[in-house]
């Protein structure tokens, strides 16, 4: 069995799917984001920016992609 | 030197909320403008040094500028908000990613009811505060006018209280000012007034109660003309803070004249001037 080219997770409620290995500042740029503006939550916690170059995404994983904006 | 000169103008403390110190007494939302460059320009003219953003979702179809990119770093105080969460544990995830993207533990944090009033609940306010104050983060709580729950969050470690003046964005100003008051005495927390602002005179009749400070939005933002009501706001704050140091005089019955009762022509008998019956 080979292993898989890609894999499936959500993120901001949507289901997406990414090369295998990706991690995510990949998706981060891949997505135009600039990272510095964006927090990332992976499975309910908090992945500092510092990991991103290292965290690679899981098959299943579900992401919140965060910013800030106008608000009260 | 002539005695008619006088430049005295008055001083007044910082205010000091947590680890975090204000020059001015509004703080002021960065919602619904009409564009960037009127929140902008807005936020200057309000005097602010304190301004509150949300956390939402990226916008995942295309780029566009940040917010961030109109507001000066050196010259505001970022206060990031946990508006929309109606769950204690949202709320907390919230502010998590807030200090992430800010590298600062200061929040706003608001656990809501429902979308039709915006009222806070108040249980999970205090349990949300509880567990952000353990983490460390100087919790500026967004909550109801009831005087025992301030004390309740005083004594969980809020640094800030902030009082819901009347609901989110109704423009009703501070209906209960006697909650506020006793709210005052109880505990020795700064209390933001929160909410509810929708003129000038708002802002002042809060900061007369002796509130630390006040914090609005939509006030500014919808107003016919933004930038005309954000310096009226900024001058309303300060007016009322100094009229509250000052300490206003007892309400009265009757009249007590300004001008002195004697030495009035004719004596300042009554009814006999010119004109008056024989």
């Amino acid at each position: 069995m080979t292993a898989p080219t890609q894999i499936e997770f959500v993120l901001n409620g949507e289901s997406r799917v990414a090369p295998a290995g990706a991690t995510l500042a990949q998706l981060i740029a891949d997505l135009g984001l600039r990272s510095e503006l964006v927090a990332v939550e992976c499975n309910g916690a908090v992945v500092r920016r510092a990991e991103h170059a290292q965290r690679r995404l899981a098959p299943g994983d579900v992401l919140e992609l965060v910013t800030l904006v106008g608000g009260g | 030197m002539n005695p008619a000169t006088s430049s005295t103008e008055p001083v007044d403390a910082p205010l000091v909320v947590g680890r975090t110190t204000l020059r001015s007494r509004l703080l002021v939302g960065t919602g619904k403008y009409a564009t960037n460059e009127l929140m902008r320009d807005a936020l200057a003219l309000s005097g602010t040094d304190c301004v509150t953003v949300a956390v939402r979702r990226v916008n995942l179809g295309r780029g566009e500028p940040s917010l961030l990119d109109y507001i000066d770093r050196a010259r505001y105080q970022i206060l990031p908000n946990t508006a929309g969460c109606y769950d204690a544990k949202t709320a907390i995830r919230t502010a998590e990613l807030a200090r992430e993207l800010l590298g600062s533990t200061w929040v706003k944090l608001e656990v809501l009811g429902d979308p039709r009033t915006l009222l806070p609940d108040p249980i999970g306010t205090l349990e949300a505060a509880r567990e952000l104050v353990a983490q460390g983060f100087d919790v500026l709580c967004y909550c109801s006018d009831d005087p025992r729950l301030g004390v309740r969050l005083a004594e969980i470690g809020v640094a800030s209280v902030m009082p819901a003046g009347s609901p989110i964005g109704s423009g009703q100003g501070v209906l209960n000012p006697n909650a506020i008051r006793i709210l005052l005495e109880l505990i020795d927390k700064p209390v933001i007034v929160d909410a509810g602002v929708g003129t000038a005179s708002d802002v002042a009749a809060a900061m007369e109660l002796g509130v630390a400070g006040v914090l609005l939005n939509s006030a500014v933002a919808l107003a016919r003309e933004p930038l005309r009501m954000a310096a009226a706001m900024r001058d309303a704050c300060r007016a009322g803070r100094n009229a509250f140091l000052a300490g206003r005089i007892e309400r009265r019955l009757y009249a007590n004249a300004s001008s002195p009762l004697d030495g009035v022509i004719g004596g300042g008998v009554i009814g006999t001037g010119v004109g008056a019956k024989a």
